[in-house]
């Protein structure tokens, strides 16, 4: 395999991970503050509709993934309304909130389908981009790619290292403790769901905007539930999730890698790909429980009322 | 203390709270001076909780003034309160597990915590100061009981403290454990700090409190120098009855081991959970073997083993006999037809189903009683049992078609109990018997326990309560570290046999070494 080959590989493993990362990112500090939102995947698409519509009639990219996150914001004020205000399951309105974002964006989209738009290009830093097999992957990526990174460091900080990262711990742990302490549970709860719903709003823009600038139906393609799986994956830490949407980045792309190759698999086995690893990874470390025990949030999807 | 024109550091004036159905609080009057620890006495369910989470802000008097160094104030929530100086140490332990010391601490401390580097060296400083070692690094999961109770403490203190409330330290504490507290607690005295000391163990309460607050019922029943009082005066306040309140049982010995362990060993996958080893005891028919312990030293693995929540594989099946057989890989089903009856330390879950109703829960364990015929169930016969034991046990509910949730915890554990013990089982093994259940109910469940073991039953008590260990069993033992001490007749046992032996010291003889069996 020659360098090139194994550079475009890299640089279209980012491409493809970083939908995945953003939405899990966004799942990740909502999980720790121990709300389990399954509407990923809804307000994703939610999103994607919106920053395309957006973009494609004001001509502005950078409007349409402002939109775009406020629509999945949007999306995620309704859950933390139902979920969080209202205490009803968060499993069941997670389910419902995808069902709706799937059904809403279509409805909103059809006018829209097919339509082209010229969408992010890549942005290649002078020099930098020119480093041998990971200079493209880190420095010839669009501009939605390098905030992804931004965000990432971001969110590795405040979880690590802020007091408002041990804060979102404390109330997914410990609600009642944390509300004993005086921590505004329910306030912190529903901004990491709203934080959630924004990332998932960005994601979607990324797809519609970026990564294929057009807007299809459903054409999140079940990215929203492959990241809840990552964030598992991941066993909720930070950095684990950075490796874990990059590496199901790698999954996706390995049926283009085999035709590069000319690899006699059939593609559209390579295409189940990561849909097959999210099931065996979930099946593997669902078995260790010790590990579930040591770093999954205790109070996760579990509703909470202050005084009880 | 005892200047008249010093201020009082909190004076409660007719404080009332009622919940839908049961007045928590009636006009309640109480006062705290500077140095000074008081004692709030009183039975579960005698207002004590609703009380101090008053004082901490969780919950807001219906009416009453709350008068904090002269003035009065109007508490709305737990941060209001810490930021006048008021520290509450929960029973059940507001921390976080998978944070460190330092980091639980900086949580409850606010923007005043600063750095780490900047938070732990005050941590060691304050809890070399008070006696309690503690390291800031380490996380909670991996604390004992008591080590996080000092975190608890410690987080009270690195603020300026002017009243700290301990919600029944002790209760998870070793004898030797407790005396260490203590210690900390004079000493916090003697700098000024005034201290609510909530238990209703008489001995404590004398030894450490300057005064007392006895609640019966919602009200005060009295105010009272512990010192100056016997435990029958202080119980008389509490309970509001003199007799039968500490009742001698005769103690037995007998020989025909019914329940057999030899050699259980088990390794427990949680990462939190204790793991036991080479657990050795036999109970015989017609004694009640005693177990102490503090919390999570093995005892919830014990009992599900014992119980055929968890299975040992099939090989192993000898490790765990009753009568002879082995029953260590059997179902619970299966090991409570061979004659177990089981009550398990939590009520609501795991004893009982909280939706269900009296009747239902009834069924659940007793379905061998001739409750089902050819697959159906004998409604008439289900309501008769639930009756049954609600006569029988004294459980207070409108019917047998009540939920198990809408019980009180008291009320709930006599219904479970007399469901297994009217099973008439061969072998009963019971957790916490009168965990939260009043004098009067203890005693009705003491006396059954007395009246099975007479009538022929192998007994196995696992309780905290070392009160109630020492007047019920007929041998002792005490579980550390998920391995159990040797067994000793009751009789020959001190206390501080016992308080050594849930220390983990099992071979430090200090008493009379007992008969060999």
């Amino acid at each position: 395999m020659d360098i090139d080959l194994l550079s475009n590989i890299f640089y279209a493993m980012v491409r493809c991970g970083t939908p995945l990362l953003l939405v899990a990112l966004g799942e990740l500090v909502c999980e720790k503050s121990g709300v389990l939102n399954l509407g990923q995947e809804g307000m994703m698409l939610f999103g994607a509709v919106i920053g395309f519509i957006v973009a494609f009639n004001s001509g502005h990219l950078w409007l349409g993934v402002l939109l775009a996150m406020t629509a999945g914001m949007l999306l995620s004020a309704l859950f933390a309304l139902v979920a969080l205000v209202f205490n009803a399951n968060q499993v069941a309105t997670g389910l419902a909130l995808t069902i709706f974002g799937v059904g809403l964006s279509s409805f909103v989209g059809a006018a829209w389908v097919g339509k082209p738009l010229a969408g992010f290009e890549p942005l290649a830093i002078p020099y930098l981009s020119d480093i041998p097999l990971i200079g493209r992957m880190l420095f010839a990526q669009d501009l939605l790619v390098y905030l992804s990174f931004a965000l990432f460091a971001l969110v590795a900080w405040v979880i690590v290292k802020s007091r408002v990262g041990l804060i979102i711990q404390a109330v997914g742990e410990n609600p009642d403790a944390a509300s004993a302490m005086g921590l505004p549970v329910l306030r912190v709860r529903t901004l990491a769901v709203l934080f959630g719903g924004a990332m998932a709003g960005l994601a979607g823009a990324y797809l519609s905007l970026a990564y294929t600038p057009m807007w299809a139906e459903n054409m999140s393609a079940g990215r929203g539930w492959i990241a809840l799986a990552l964030v598992v994956f991941a066993s909720w830490r930070v950095w684990r999730l950075l490796l874990g949407a990059y590496l199901f980045g790698l999954a996706s792309i390995l049926h283009l890698v085999a035709q590069g190759l000319g690899l006699a698999i059939p593609s559209s086995l390579l295409a189940m790909l990561p849909y097959a690893a999210t099931i065996v990874v979930l099946v593997l470390l669902s078995r260790d429980a010790v590990r579930t025990r040591l770093y999954a949030p205790v109070s996760l999807g579990q509703p909470w009322q202050a005084g009880h | 203390m005892s200047n008249p024109d010093s201020i009082a550091r909190l004076q409660l004036r007719k404080i009332s709270k009622r919940y839908p159905g049961c007045l928590a609080n009636d006009a309640i009057d109480l006062s705290i001076q500077p140095g000074e620890i008081h004692a709030l006495l009183g039975e579960n369910g005698a207002g004590k909780s609703t009380l101090m989470k008053i004082i901490y802000g969780v919950t807001a008097a219906d009416s009453g003034e709350v008068i904090w160094q002269g003035q009065r104030i109007n508490l709305r929530n737990p941060a209001q309160a810490r930021s006048l100086g008021i520290g509450m140490v929960f029973q059940h332990f507001s921390l976080f597990e998978t944070l460190t010391v330092a980091q639980n601490i900086a949580l409850a401390m606010g923007a005043t915590a600063g750095t780490p580097a900047q938070l732990e060296p005050r941590i060691r400083e304050v809890s070399r100061r008070y006696g309690m070692a503690l390291e800031p690094q380490r996380l909670v999961h991996s604390l004992s009981i008591g080590e996080r109770q000092r975190v608890e403490i410690i987080r009270c203190l690195m603020q300026d403290i002017r009243l700290l409330i301990l919600d029944e330290p002790t209760s998870v504490l070793t004898p030797a454990e407790a005396e260490e507290l203590f210690v900390t607690l004079r000493r916090l005295a003697s700098e000024g700090c005034s201290i609510l000391f909530i238990s209703h163990k008489l001995g404590e309460v004398r030894g450490l409190c300057h005064s007392a607050t006895v609640l019966r019922g919602g009200r005060v029943s009295g105010h009272c120098t512990p010192a100056h009082c016997s435990d029958r005066e202080l119980a008389q306040l509490m309970v509001g009855e003199a007799a039968g309140l500490i009742t001698d049982y005769p103690k037995v010995s007998a020989d025909n081991a019914f329940l057999q362990i030899n050699q259980l060993s088990w390794h427990n996958p949680d990462p939190f959970g204790c793991s036991l080893r080479d657990i050795e005891l036999e109970v015989c028919s017609g004694e009640i073997v005693g177990i102490a312990g503090v919390a999570g030293n093995g005892q919830d693995e014990w009992l599900a083993l014992l119980s055929g929540e968890t299975q040992l594989p099939r090989q192993q099946g000898e490790t765990i006999r009753f009568d002879g057989q082995p029953v260590a890989h059997l179902r619970p089903d299966a090991r409570r037809r061979l004659g177990l009856a089981f009550v398990p330390a939590e009520r609501l879950g795991h004893g009982a189903v909280p939706q269900l109703s009296l009747a239902d829960n009834a069924l659940l364990s007793a379905f061998q009683q001739g409750l089902v015929s050819h697959g159906l169930i004998r409604r008439r016969k289900v309501e008769q049992l639930a009756e049954a034991i609600i006569r029988r046990f004294g459980v207070k509910t409108p019917d047998s078609k009540t939920s198990a949730r809408s019980l009180s915890g008291g009320n709930l554990q006599k219904f479970i109990l007399g469901r297994e013990i009217l099973q008439q089982p061969k072998l009963l093994v019971a957790a916490h018997p009168t965990w939260g259940v009043d004098v009067g109910a203890a005693t009705t469940i003491h006396r059954a326990l007395i009246a099975l073991r007479d009538a022929g039953a192998a007994i196995l008590v696992v309780s905290e309560d070392l009160d109630e260990l020492f007047q019920i069993s007929d041998r002792l033992g005490a579980l550390c570290g998920g391995r159990l001490s040797a067994l000793r007749p009751t009789v020959e046992t001190r206390l501080s046999d016992v308080g050594a032996w849930m220390a983990g010291q099992f071979d430090a003889p200090q008493s009379p070494a007992p008969a060999p069996v």
